[in-house]
């Protein structure tokens, strides 16, 4: 079985999908010619041809409204956004028309449309491209949201999300695109959306995290006393998040900490942390703790990786948790 | 506003007829561009009515005046060519084929509407008449007729299902000036791709006259010109000539597949929505363009000069569009409003866990008006 990174599995999924579905067209900024800004979509094009592999300007509504007008016609879309922060431009037509459309025509027009985006911060890069924005598109009613973790689950979440009758927006965290190499089947397979993974199993406290965090996480696990056996749960999709999988743990634990590199207010964490609490509450033995970025703007590389959930502070929230 | 009796209307000034293309289609179609300006022109009248009696919710925008531009570009192009267009569009989907029970329905909010009474007047949305919605953002429907246009070429050339197409891109001049417009421009010409923006100038952008708003207001097919669009000025206030000119037009940019740009001459005798005071404009100015009004004209020439229709069929038509809209207000009156469910319908593929803490997810019906 191959080794391949998260950007290698992600390449293959595409190759494959495009493959098995003449309707999937990929559309974005550089992504023909030059394979992408971090080189996802090489040889794609060489292989599938201009027409379905298209570079486009500098245009993110206009990729994004193409894109929808595509699916609208029965075709399969997977527009690329090279940075999170250029979903500013696209994000009337991923949220007034993309997340809207199955409602506001009771199902007659629906968009099954793949956009993919790098995220997250650890790259040093600026700002406006390290942000994690997630929670905004899973605030976002007739929209999905995905965030993989590993090559694994990419190139399997990227196969349901091609797939998927919905929107689906798929994050794909830059600071691991590289990072390391797992093995990813040759063969087709989907990592189902909405479900999470038990990356670790313990008894004693639940982590909940999600994209570049997840590695965070295990840096600081390796950490921990030989006493505390913490539970590892990789939420991989944002939205609709599992909750059944969170529950189930905190009320086997009783402790729970949620990891994420968004700022705090208002994020997934908040989320989560609310689901726990109203399902949980009589399980808990310690409140429920958020380890994130901070309410501010994604500071410049040099201040990066003190913004950024790291294990030091990972490893502090669990051990004040796990004492409480 | 009914339009003026044709007996009342001045007659033509010459034997010979001012019109082309359009002079030489069959008297059935004639009739039935007649029968669609009236229906959209009644049909609004009623319409005006019930928002004003409080039966229609949310935001209202006429369409009374720009008929001729529906009517008559539709005419030109087949019935599977994709259309797009903003919020003033009762009138595109009456003449694309839907019921006006449907469309009246929506707009009461009602589970017989076209969109089940969860779109509204500003979302018409017709997948079988190929009616791909209304749409509420100034502009941004035009990147989606873009897209429409992209998929329609590539079922042509690559996939080799489908024939050649163009898709009808409409909007309204405030348009010109959203960002989005332009990436779409710019990526239609890029990619070639047979799509017609079709602006319906009447020359206001809410309460903001064009030339307040736009630059080459008197020209704005140079602006197209920058895209490498080729672009075409046609008044729309006469729904003959507006064939005469947009046929050949839209017939190039299907075979070329090549995009295309309208300035389409046209005018809203009512106000932007329904509740706009109108200071930034005349009642002669209204009146002005009243006098060119489409309905007159097409009937006077069917009446007077192609002697194709008769007074009787005339007036029969008048009164079977006043009792087809007049049917579609009772029929949406008594119809059932959503059923409470229909909160959590249509929203994913797939039923989702937290929708609603007690909704069941269920599908919606088919509609049968549509």
């Amino acid at each position: 079985m191959p080794q391949l990174t998260l950007v290698q599995a992600i390449n293959l999924a595409l190759a494959q999908e495009m493959e098995a579905d003449p309707r999937i067209i990929i559309l974005g900024e550089d992504v023909g010619k030059n394979g992408g800004v971090f080189r996802v979509t090489e040889g794609l094009q060489a292989r599938f041809g201009a027409d379905r592999v298209v570079d486009s300007p500098l245009a993110e509504s206009g990729i994004m409204g193409s894109a929808i007008g595509l699916a609208m016609a029965g075709l399969r879309p997977i527009p690329e956004i090279q940075f999170e922060g250029f979903l500013g431009p696209a994000y009337d037509q991923l949220t007034n028309h993309a997340a809207r459309y199955r409602t506001r025509s009771r199902g007659a027009v629906t968009i099954p449309m793949t956009v993919r985006v790098p995220v997250g911060g650890g790259i040093h890069a600026p700002e406006l491209h390290s942000d994690s924005p997630e929670a905004i598109y899973a605030h976002t009613p007739g929209l999905k949201v995905v965030m993989p973790a590993s090559p694994y689950d990419a190139k399997g979440l990227l196969i349901s999300a091609i797939r998927d009758p919905d929107p689906v927006v798929f994050f794909e965290p830059k600071r691991i695109y590289r990072a390391f190499r797992e093995e990813v089947p040759e063969e087709e397979y989907t990592v189902p959306i909405g479900k999470a993974k038990v990356v670790e199993t313990g008894s004693d406290l639940t982590i909940v995290s999600w994209g570049a965090s997840v590695l965070q996480c295990i840096e600081a696990m390796d950490k921990l006393p030989e006493d505390i056996s913490v539970e590892l749960i990789d939420l991989r999709t944002i939205y609709p998040f599992d909750q059944d999988a969170i529950i189930e743990s905190v009320q086997k634990t009783g402790r729970c900490v949620v990891v994420q590199e968004a700022p705090k207010t208002c994020g997934m964490a908040s989320e989560i942390a609310t689901v726990v609490q109203e399902h949980c509450f009589l399980h808990l033995k310690a409140p429920v703790q958020r380890v994130c970025g901070f309410d501010t703007v994604m500071p410049y590389y040099k201040l990066e990786l003190e913004y950024l959930p790291n294990a030091e502070r990972i490893l502090e929230a669990v051990m004040s948790c796990a004492a409480y | 506003m009914t339009s003026m009796p044709a007996s009342a209307a001045p007659s033509p000034a010459s034997g010979k007829s001012k019109y082309t293309l359009s002079a030489k289609l069959p008297d059935a179609t004639l009739h039935k561009w007649l029968r669609d300006l009236m229906l959209i022109r009644e049909f609004e009248l009623k319409t005006m009515a019930a928002y004003q009696q409080a039966k229609i919710g949310g935001f209202c925008h006429i369409y009374i005046g720009q008929e001729a531009v529906v009517v008559g570009t539709f005419g030109a192009v087949n019935h599977d060519d994709p259309v797009v267009t903003a919020y003033r569009d009762h009138g595109h989907a009456l003449a694309r084929g839907m019921s006006a029970r449907a469309c009246m329905a929506e707009m009461f909010g009602k589970a017989a509407g076209c969109a089940k009474g969860k779109g509204g007047s500003m979302h018409m949305f017709d997948k079988p008449n190929w009616l791909f919605g209304g749409h509420g953002i100034v502009g941004a429907q035009t990147a989606l007729g873009t897209g429409l246009a992209f998929a329609a070429r590539y079922e042509y050339e690559v996939l080799k299902t489908g024939p050649k197409k163009v898709c009808l891109s409409y909007m309204g001049d405030g348009a010109l000036n959203q960002g989005c417009f332009h990436e779409a421009q710019n990526l239609a010409g890029l990619y070639s791709l047979p799509v017609i923006f079709i602006v319906e100038n009447n020359g206001y952008s809410m309460g903001t006259s064009i030339e307040r708003g736009t630059t080459m207001a008197h020209n704005l097919c140079l602006k197209a010109a920058g895209y490498g669009i080729d672009a075409i000025q046609i008044d729309g206030m006469d729904v003959m000539s507006l064939y005469d000119q947009f046929k050949p037009f839209a017939d190039k940019c299907r075979a070329e597949q090549r995009p295309g740009f309208v300035d389409l001459k046209t005018y809203r005798y009512q106000g932007h929505s329904m509740s706009d005071p109108q200071k930034y404009r005349t009642k002669e100015e209204v009146a002005k363009f009243q006098e060119r009004d489409t309905i007159m004209t097409l009937s006077n020439y069917l009446l007077n000069e192609r002697k194709s229709l008769s007074e009787a069929e005339y007036q029969k038509i008048q009164a079977d569009v006043r009792d087809e809209v007049k049917d579609s207000v009772e029929f949406s009156e008594n119809a059932p409003v959503p059923e409470l469910s229909e909160l959590y319908t249509d929203v994913y593929a797939e039923p989702m866990p937290n929708l609603s803490p007690s909704g069941e997810y269920t599908h919606g019906a088919k509609n049968p008006l549509l």
